[in-house]
């Protein structure tokens, strides 16, 4: 039997949920409402993100450019994500939607510019 | 000199929105002047995710917040002025921009839409003592250097604030390899929003430390550690509970200050809570057909907010140029057309000359009187003393605002008041007189309060009350009052917005 305690995000209330896994079976207490019964559930067994950031520009009008996972990802995937984030290099013009970086990470999912940058 | 019917003064999201908005009112002279190479303000260095889950039902990054609002701008072809900046605004609208093409240049404007946003509480504020060692920024600087211009602006952080711009870069750095080793909040609960707490701290076991603060800054050319210790609920460091953090990043996510000079500039008083400029429900200050929206007339949790907020600035303001237009229209034809066919094609012409005339005519007359007036100090005075009494008045029913008042800018406004753990209200004065059917009240809270009520008070008459399971400083609450609700009481002298226990 494992115990996990989270904070509910669905709204400023916050509640403070305790999931215990006990084999198949998984319980939720100290949520108010049944959104954060699913909150907990998701949380616990399959937790994504988006991921958030900038790669480098080169000949560029800015020095980066902001990109994301297209789609949320696995959270325990995030560091592997970064990481090729930060070795990625892109040349100016970037156009907003465009893809820097395909597969990131063996995630399956793109990630992609949020803005443009236009060429210095 | 040159006019437009609209002039707004920053392109970030509140001047973007209010001037689509203008535009679909009907405006085709627009000009929007921003101080940045681009237009989008604040969003452009916003690179994470969950803006627009009001506007577009869409997660969106800040960039591509801003870029649906530059697209729609475009498409109007609505011209702006980048890298131009507003150096002054006059009461009678009329706006000193320069820029390295035109140099300084004033225009004159039908309307004005204040929409300069606000900037960072800076450390001067916050008195804490220590040297001025380099490495402490506050969070947005950070955000900027990191995400625009490409610096790792340290290795080592702590973050003073929870504010929601430090919780995202607690998480920001943390991704780009850097350490932050605690966030440290003097008050007992945090001003950002939960979903950045779990999402931006617990994800990366970032610890947050409530009732904490700096009290020591350590280094003196480079930042080499802070003082942490607990407060009293004095806010008063307790001796004894000093921690020593060696860091060489110091990051102040402390509060957001509406950025107002050139408001006070044009005389235009402001709110002491809020800082930002006092309004009527059509957005607009006390100065005539100047209105103010986004972060410069009170600071929003969410920019989908700022956005509704600005497009109704922008059409209550394309509503004043129309209605000086058609009044100037209407009193051109009073005096000039005695005779019957007024209506033909030549005489609208000479109409309309005429009433470009009476307007420029009008106008100038005005400005001539105002501008020897520059409201003076005694009037500023007596506006900051009506305001003081209107604050009070709940405790005071003697004190209170006469309803109706012959306020310079918002006659026959209702003053609203906040009471009891409410803190402004934004707007702060309703106008019967071309009320739309419904207004929304933007307001805060002063503290974290459980099961409590906000209610609505016609003068001693309770109109509603509405359950809240948890309120928090950090979010925007809002109610909405009805013209229908506020027509059954017709002898209303005040409302009054406030929380009850119960």
């Amino acid at each position: 039997m494992e115990v996990r305690e989270l904070t509910c995000i669905n709204c400023p209330m916050g509640c403070a949920l305790t999931v215990t896994m006990d084999g198949g079976s998984l319980t939720v207490t100290g949520n108010t409402c049944p959104r954060g019964e699913d909150y907990a559930k998701k949380e616990v067994l399959s937790p994504t993100r988006i991921v958030t950031s900038s790669v480098r520009v080169n000949g560029g009008t800015i020095a980066r450019v902001s990109v994301k996972t297209r789609t949320d990802i696995p959270k325990g995937k995030i560091f592997d994500v970064m990481k090729e984030i930060r070795a990625a290099r892109v040349d100016a013009p970037v156009q907003m939607g465009a893809v820097v970086i395909a597969d990131c990470a063996g995630t399956g999912v793109d990630v992609i510019a949020t803005k443009s940058v236009g060429r210095a | 000199m040159q006019y437009h019917d609209i002039v707004i003064v920053g392109g970030g999201p509140a001047g973007l929105a209010a001037a689509v908005a203008a535009r679909k009112a009907g405006i085709s002279d627009i000009l929007i002047l921003e101080r940045d190479n681009v237009l989008g303000g604040i969003l452009n260095q916003c690179i994470h995710n969950g803006f627009g889950l009001h506007t577009f039902k869409e997660e969106l990054t800040g960039p591509e917040y801003a870029a649906r609002y530059i697209a729609q701008v475009e498409e109007e072809n609505i011209p702006y002025r980048l890298n131009t900046i507003v150096v002054d605004i006059t009461r009678n609208r009329e706006v000193t921009y320069i820029n390295r093409e035109e140099g300084l240049v004033t225009i004159r404007a039908g309307a004005v839409i204040l929409a300069m946003g606000c900037r960072e509480r800076p450390r001067g504020a916050l008195n804490t003592p220590g040297y001025r060692p380099a490495g402490i920024y506050s969070a947005g600087t950070a955000q900027r250097l990191m995400n625009i211009e490409g610096y790792l602006v340290g290795k080592e952080a702590v973050i003073l604030g929870s504010g929601d711009i430090g919780l995202i870069m607690a998480r920001r750095m943390t991704l780009e390899g850097a350490k932050v080793k605690v966030v440290a909040e003097i008050m007992p609960y945090s001003g950002g929003l939960k979903r950045n707490i779990v999402q931006c701290l617990d994800d990366y076991g970032i610890p947050l430390k409530l009732s904490h603060t700096v009290v020591d800054i350590h280094g003196k050319e480079r930042l080499t550690g802070v003082t942490i210790a607990e407060v009293d609920e004095n806010k008063n460091p307790i001796p004894g509970t000093e921690e020593y953090y060696s860091c060489d990043t110091l990051l102040l996510s402390v509060g957001l200050i509406p950025e107002n000079e050139l408001s006070k500039g044009a005389g235009i008083s402001l709110n002491r809570v809020t800082s930002g400029p006092n309004v009527n429900d059509r957005l607009e200050t006390e100065a005539e057909g100047i209105y103010a929206c986004g972060n410069v007339l009170h600071v929003h949790d969410l920019v989908d907010f700022v956005s509704q907020e600005a497009a109704l600035a922008g059409e209550n303001a394309a509503e004043f140029v129309k209605r000086k237009a058609s009044q100037a229209e209407a009193d051109a034809a009073a005096d000039g057309e005695k005779q019957k066919n007024a209506e033909t094609a030549g005489e609208r012409a000479a109409a309309d000359r005429k009433r470009k005339k009476t307007v420029t005519a009008e106008e100038r007359a005005a400005a001539d009187g105002k501008r020897k007036k520059t409201v003076t100090a005694e009037e500023r005075a007596a506006a900051d003393g009506e305001w003081k009494k209107m604050v009070t008045a709940s405790e005071a029913e003697e004190d209170a605002q006469p309803a109706h008042t012959d306020r310079r800018g918002h006659a026959n406004g209702i003053p609203l008041i906040a009471a009891d753990g409410v803190r402004y209200t934004v707007p702060q004065f309703l106008e019967t007189d071309g009320m739309r059917d419904s207004v929304t009240v933007r307001f805060r809270v002063a503290d974290v309060y459980r099961d409590r009520y906000i209610s609505v008070y016609y003068d001693d008459q309770l109109i509603s009350r509405k359950k809240k399971k948890v309120l928090a400083p950090g979010e925007m609450e809002q109610v909405v009052l009805t013209k229908k609700s506020l027509a059954e009481y017709p002898q209303t002298e005040r409302i009054t917005i406030r929380t009850e226990v119960e």
